[in-house]
C-alpha cells in the first residue's frame, strides 16, 4: 500500500477534499487583483522612504512656488501654471518610484519569482502597481487642488478642475509603462539611481518647475521628446497655459512612447527570463 | 526507514542546463514519487537551486524534458497543488505575517487555514508582528507557512534551514516529518547530510549538475562504511586505488583523501611507500565524508 492511500483512507483532512476548481473563477480572480492592490498600497504607505519624497515634496514645492511666492504678483499665472505641473511631477513620482524600484526590488529579493510559483495571475501583480500609483497620484492632485484653491486662491471653472484632474490621472499610463521598462531592465538599489537620472532631468527639462520657453532652444528640443513635456502641456491647455501644440500630437507622441516603454519593458522580461509578461 | 515506490509526480530526464557558458546541469535525472520525501543533496554550486527552478517552471527548459503532475512545470492546473520554499532574499518588510498569509492564501483554490498554517509554521504569537522585524528563524517559518498556504500536494524546499540556529532547524525538521505523515511529498534540497539524513526517505546525490549516487540515507552510508585516510604524500591517487580495502580516493589542497575498509593495512602501506608522508588523520567516515568521497568522485570524472 502506499502511504498517499493509507493517508486518504484515514481521511487526512485537507488533502482529500476535493480539488476540482483548479480554475480561477472570475470571483477569485477578481479578490486576488483587489487582495495584490490593498497590500501594495499598504506596503508602500509604511515606507516612509516612499511616502515623504513623492507624496509630500510636490505639496511642499506647491506651498513655497505657488503659494508663498507666486501668489504676490498682480495675476495668478504662477500658482495656476505649477498646479498643473506640479501634478505631472505628482503623478509621476510614484509611478517610477513605486511601479520602477518597487518591481526591480521585488524582482532581485525574489519575491517575484516566489509569487509566480504560485499560481497569482501575473495580471494582479501588475494592476496592483498601476492602481498604487494611480491611488498615490490621485492624492497628491487632491492635495494640491486644495492648496491651490484654499491657499493660492487659484479659480477654475468647475470643468478645468475635473479635466485637470482627469488628464493629470491619466499621466498613470505612460508614467507606469515607463516605470515598468527601468523595473525590467534596472537591479535592485541601481533602480532608485536610475530612476532619479529619469525623474529629475525629465521633471526639469519638460518645463515641470520652469516652463520650456525659457529655456536655451536645444533644451526646448530635448523637451519635445520627453513624455512629461507632453503630459504638462495637455494639463496646461486645460488652464490656457501651454505652448499651443494640437492635442492629437500630445496624444499621439505619448501613446507612441507608451507602447515603446512596453516593447522595452517585455524584452527585459525576456532577458531575464523568468518573467512572461503576457503569458499565464 | 520504508521506501515509498508510489506513482512518480515529477521528474527531469536528462536535463542539460547552461547560464551562459556554465553548465549548471548536464544530463540530470531526478524522479520524484508520491508520498516520499526526496533529498536532493550536493555542495552549493550542485545545481540543486537550478533543478527545483526547472521543476517550478521559472526557468526555460532548455535540453530534456521536465515534467510536474503530467504536466508543464509552468502549467496553471500544476501551481494550484504545489507550494515551494525558495532561497529568497525576503519578502516585504512592512507587511504583516498575517497579511502575507492571507494575500498567498487568496492564489489557491483550496487554501489551509490561516489559523492552522499559522499552527503549523508555529507562528500564532507573531501574527501581527511585520515580516521585517522578524528574526532569520522566524522568516524561514514564515516561507514555510507560505509555502503551505495552497494545501499543496507536492512541496519543493529549496535549502529551508540554511542560516538557522540548532533549534530553529530541528523545529523545521519536525515540521517538515509531520507533512510527510500527512501524506505530502516533499522535495528537500540541502548541503547538509544530516539534514538528509534525519528527513528523507531517498536521497539523490547532485554534482556538477549529474547525479552521482542515490538511495536511502542508509543505503548511501553503506557505500563508504570505512574509515578516511587523510595526509600529505607524494604517492597519487592511481597508486592508491590498488591499495587495501580501497573505496574511493580525492585531494583536498595538499592532501590526499582515501576511504578505505582496512585502514590499518593502508596506512601501513602508504608509510612504507612514502617515508615523507606528513599530517596523517584516520577518522571514521560518516555521511559527511561519504558525501565528500561520492563529490569528489564526481569531480575527478567531470575533470
Amino acid at each position: 500500500m502506499t502511504r498517499g492511500a493509507e493517508t486518504a483512507g484515514k481521511g487526512g483532512g485537507a488533502l482529500v477534499q476535493v480539488r476540482g476548481t483548479r480554475r480561477l473563477s472570475p470571483a477569485r480572480r477578481l479578490h486576488i487583483y483587489l487582495l495584490e492592490a490593498r497590500f501594495q498600497v499598504v506596503e508602500v504607505l509604511r515606507e516612509p522612504a516612499f511616502a515623504i519624497p513623492t507624496l509630500v515634496f510636490p505639496l511642499i514645492l506647491y506651498l513655497f512656488f505657488g503659494v508663498i511666492m507666486g501668489t504676490g504678483g498682480p495675476s495668478l499665472a504662477v500658482p495656476t501654471y505649477v498646479l498643473a505641473t506640479y501634478g505631472v511631477f505628482g503623478v509621476l513620482g510614484p509611478a517610477l518610484f513605486g511601479f520602477g524600484v518597487g518591481l526591480a526590488n521585488e524582482r532581485d529579493t525574489g519575491v517575484l519569482l516566489l509569487k509566480q510559483t504560485t499560481p497569482m495571475p501575473v495580471g494582479a501583480y501588475l494592476f496592483a502597481k498601476v492602481m498604487a500609483a494611480l491611488i498615490f497620484g490621485t492624492a497628491v492632485v487632491l492635495g494640491l487642488f486644495l492648496l491651490a484653491s484654499q491657499a493660492a486662491g487659484v479659480a477654475l471653472y468647475r470643468w478645468q478642475w475635473f479635466a485637470l484632474a482627469g488628464v493629470l490621472l491619466a499621466g498613470v499610463i505612460p508614467f507606469c509603462a515607463l516605470g515598468l521598462a527601468v523595473g525590467a531592465w534596472a537591479r535592485g538599489r541601481s533602480a532608485v539611481a536610475v530612476v532619479n537620472l529619469v525623474f529629475l532631468p525629465m521633471a526639469m527639462l519638460s518645463g515641470l518647475w520652469l516652463p520650456v520657453y525659457m529655456f536655451p532652444e536645444i533644451m526646448q528640443d530635448i523637451a519635445l521628446a520627453l513624455p512629461a513635456y507632453h503630459h504638462a502641456q495637455l494639463a496646461l491647455k486645460v488652464v490656457a497655459m501651454d505652448a499651443g501644440q494640437s492635442v492629437p500630437l500630445h496624444v499621439a507622441i505619448l501613446m507612441a512612447e507608451t507602447l515603446v516603454f512596453l516593447a522595452v519593458a517585455r524584452l527585459g522580461f525576456r532577458r531575464a527570463g523568468t518573467f512572461a509578461l503576457g503569458g499565464k | 526507514m520504508q521506501v515509498v515506490h508510489g506513482p512518480i509526480l515529477a521528474s527531469l530526464s536528462s536535463v542539460t542546463h547552461r547560464y551562459g557558458p556554465v553548465l549548471a546541469l548536464d544530463g540530470l535525472d531526478l524522479e520524484v514519487r508520491r508520498g516520499e520525501v526526496l533529498g536532493v543533496l550536493g555542495p552549493n554550486g550542485a545545481g540543486k537551486t537550478t533543478a527545483i527552478s526547472l521543476l517550478l517552471g521559472s526557468l526555460h527548459v532548455q535540453e530534456g524534458v521536465v515534467s510536474v503532475f503530467g504536466s508543464a512545470p509552468g502549467a496553471a492546473e500544476v501551481r494550484v497543488r504545489r507550494g515551494a520554499m525558495l532561497q529568497i532574499s525576503g519578502i516585504s518588510a512592512n507587511l504583516t505575517v498575517r497579511e502575507h498569509i492571507e494575500l498567498f492564501r487568496a492564489y489557491y483554490p483550496a487554501p489551509l487555514p490561516a489559523s492552522r498554517l499559522m499552527a503549523m509554521a508555529g507562528l500564532e504569537d507573531l501574527a501581527r508582528r511585520r515580516y521585517g522585524k522578524l528574526s532569520g528563524g522566524q522568516k524561514q517559518r514564515v516561507m514555510f507557512a507560505l509555502a503551505l498556504a495552497g494545501d499543496p500536494e507536492l512541496l519543493f524546499l529549496d535549502e529551508p534551514t540554511t542560516g538557522l540556529d540548532v533549534d530553529a532547524r530541528h523545529r523545521l525538521w519536525s515540521e517538515i516529518r509531520a507533512l510527510r505523515e500527512s501524506g505530502r511529498t516533499t522535495v528537500l534540497t540541502t548541503h547538509n547530510l544530516d539534514e538528509a539524513d534525519a528527513l528523507a526517505d531517498r536521497v539523490v546525490v547532485v554534482h556538477n549538475g549529474r547525479r552521482i549516487a542515490q538511495g536511502t540515507p542508509a543505503e548511501i552510508k553503506s557505500r563508504t562504511a570505512g574509515r578516511l585516510v587523510r595526509c600529505v604524500t607524494r604517492i597519487g591517487p592511481e597508486e592508491v586505488t590498488r591499495m587495501p580495502g580501497f573505496l574511493k580516493v580525492g585531494t583536498r589542497g595538499q592532501h590526499l583523501e582515501v576511504l578505505t575498509t582496512r585502514p590499518e593495512e593502508l596506512v601501513r602501506e602508504l608509510l612504507g611507500r612514502d617515508r615523507g608522508l606528513a599530517d596523517l588523520t584516520v577518522v571514521s567516515a560518516g555521511l559527511e565524508e561519504a558525501f565528500l568521497a561520492l563529490t569528489r568522485e564526481g569531480k575527478e570524472g567531470a575533470g
